[in-house]
């Protein structure tokens, strides 16, 4: 119990340091009454606007008039869109956040297999060519696995369309495009590019571990016992080798979000990202200052929910 | 009579440890890996060209009078409508794709390299800092490193290149985004020297040398510069090795998504996405050219200094 609030509250002073960082870039980087009055105001004008907007009040007061509003919904006008920074950045998360699901379910497909059987199998060629693949995936940046994709699935082939999300169907106030045949079409090469960053990551991890669990004892132990392969494969190898892999996955989600940002611009993904890009070109801060709150609580949010999941996968620290 | 010894003892102390180098198995791991021999000759070439790119590009594709819209959007010269002059044929403003390379070869090494220097720097300030005088310095220095090492790089670099054009207006933007990018590509690479530094430090400050040092009325500034800086920095130079790609990768990255360099000063990931544009039209010589050399680029530190990580582990090999 003493974990849990500790994380939680470790999690909301996490939260307040990043909306006291964007409400400096908010309040003092941009200039809202410049950007809120036509370049003929008067003096007097623009005087009147800073006291109605409330900027000669004291600075704690300010801060605590922007917690207020960031916790009714309001997180400004964007300065290029002229609608409000909630409700573009809801119109677009629905689009990140499937994008990243959808890559790290496609990752752990492909990554899970190949790292388990690169850990039991002997075979010396599997071997190197996990090797060059890791070191390509680290060599490649994201951007280039992107327009090679494009070039040869889209371009060469024209089997998958190279921008944009396809239908969305709306439920509520979140547009998915996986409810439909072109939403899946467009995702496949998005998520590919993102999840083969990867899938490198988990091979490689599994692997490891797994080669390290099974030089352990008690898997020498198990073997005397006369316990079947598959079984100590999967029930003791593999089972103690998860740990290392979901925090690693769990912190990688973070990760993809970042990356995200470079996928979306090569795919025209209506994103986060793609928000991202457009704000920094039009020098748009609250949209900017909108950005990095949502991110980060995104990335709070992932961060405990790795903490609870450790909970629930080892044992030994429910015992603590 | 001693200044005049100091020389010839360097130079046989410099002989010394030539020999030293010739003679460790080092050199022979090292033509025994015809992979890192290769890695190692593609670093070599491309730093000379590099580094001679204003005498050997055929064209200055800085001086906007010697541009010709005809030449715009010709083919490599091998290929039929392809032009002698232009090797590997030219973009749209009619600028010849080869010299380019060569130009953005050179800026995206400038900021790579200078990045490393300063992240190596910081890094192995405050590690030595951290690790030297313990107690609340050391948590508060590996706090800020867990919490910046908790952010991803892009983001980061990003959001320190958005907030800078909020502050800088637009006109002295170019004047201003190497440095913006240098700085920030800089200040996400240090936590991993300070943490491997820190530890060194830790082990280092116990010896008795050290100690000796201290008796002797030695300053802390004097041991940690002159005794614990030069015995920390030989992991600290192989894992320099490895950033320096993952430093013009970054770059690249940032350029790519039009919030690095700008298009007249343009290194490989601006002319990747210049060539991006025109990907649907055909025109692929644009953005394959300088992609396969930025790839070259980082696959080869990356192989150079994976080989030093192995070949200075003793417990690797």
């Amino acid at each position: 119990m003493v974990f849990f609030v500790r994380k939680l509250l470790q999690a909301c002073m996490l939260l307040a340091g990043v909306a006291l960082l964007s409400f400096i870039l908010f309040q003092y980087l941009g200039d809202p009454v410049a950007s809120m009055l036509p370049e003929s105001a008067t003096e007097v004008e623009r005087a009147a606007l800073r006291t109605s907007l409330g900027l000669n009040d004291p600075v704690i007061v300010q801060f605590g008039h922007y917690i207020t509003r960031l916790l009714h919904g309001n997180f400004g006008i964007s300065y290029y869109n002229q609608v409000s920074v909630f409700q573009l950045i809801m119109e677009r998360l629905p689009a990140t956040l499937e994008l990243v699901f959808v890559s790290v379910v496609l990752a752990m497909a492909i990554g899970f297999p190949l790292g388990v059987w690169s850990a039991i199998s002997r075979n010396k060629l599997l071997k190197e060519g996990v090797q060059i693949l890791s070191l390509i995936g680290v060599s490649l940046p994201w951007f280039l696995t992107g327009i090679i994709l494009i070039i040869v699935f889209s371009i060469w082939l024209g089997w998958f369309p190279s921008s944009g999300r396809g239908e969305t169907v709306k439920i509520g106030f979140w547009s998915t495009g996986l409810l439909t045949a072109s939403g899946w079409h467009s995702i496949v090469l998005p998520a590919l590019s993102l999840g083969l960053s990867m899938v490198t990551i988990i091979m490689r991890l599994i692997r490891t571990e797994m080669l390290e669990v099974m030089k352990s004892d008690y898997v020498k132990f198990a073997r005397a016992r006369g316990i079947e392969n598959y079984r100590i494969w999967f029930r003791h190898a593999l089972k103690n080798a998860l740990l290392p892999v979901v925090t690693v996955i769990g912190l990688q989600i973070g990760g993809l979000i970042a990356f995200a940002i470079v996928i979306e611009t090569v795919f025209q993904w209506p994103g986060m990202g793609l928000l991202l890009i457009q704000s920094i070109n039009f020098v748009d801060v609250p949209v900017l200052s909108g950005y990095l709150l949502f991110t980060a609580l995104i990335f709070i949010v992932i961060n405990t929910l790795v903490d609870l999941l450790y909970y629930l996968i080892d044992p030994r620290m429910r015992a603590q | 009579m001693i200044n005049d010894n100091l020389p010839v003892r360097r130079r046989t102390r410099m002989a010394q440890q030539w020999r030293a180098f010739t003679d460790s198995d080092l050199l022979w791991l090292f033509w025994r890996s015809k992979s890192t021999v290769v890695a190692f000759t593609c670093c070599l070439v491309i730093l000379l060209c590099s580094v001679t790119s204003h005498w050997i590009a055929p064209h200055n594709v800085f001086d906007t009078t010697t541009f010709d819209l005809m030449d715009s959007e010709l083919p490599p010269s091998w290929m039929s409508g392809g032009d002698a002059r232009f090797w590997l044929g030219t973009d749209v403003q009619g600028r010849d794709i080869f010299s380019l390379m060569l130009y953005g070869l050179n800026i995206s090494l400038i900021i790579g390299g200078i990045s490393v220097l300063l992240s190596v720097m910081l890094g192995v300030a405050l590690g030595v800092l951290s690790g030297y005088f313990g107690g609340l310095v050391d948590t508060l220095i590996m706090r800020f490193a867990d919490a910046m090492l908790s952010i991803p790089t892009i983001m980061f670099t990003l959001l320190v290149s958005g907030v800078a054009r909020v502050v800088i207006p637009k006109e002295l933007m170019g004047h201003f985004a190497p440095a913006i990018l240098t700085g920030a590509i800089a200040l996400t690479g240090w936590m991993q020297y300070a943490r491997t530094v820190r530890g060194l430090t830790m082990l280092e400050k116990g010896r008795e040398y050290v100690m000796a040092s201290r008796i002797s009325g030695a300053t802390h500034l004097h041991i940690m510069l002159r005794h614990i800086v030069p015995n920390v920095l030989r992991p600290v130079l192989v894992m320099a090795t490895l950033h320096l790609s993952v430093a013009i990768l970054t770059e690249a990255t940032l350029s790519f998504l039009g919030v690095g360099m700008p298009p007249d000063q343009p290194s490989l990931g601006t002319l990747i996405n210049e060539g991006n544009q025109y990907l649907f039209s055909g025109q692929w010589w644009i953005v394959a050219f300088p992609a396969a050399l930025l790839v070259i680029l980082s696959l080869s530190f990356n192989m150079l200094g994976d080989w030093l990580l192995d070949a200075l582990n003793p417990k690797l090999r």
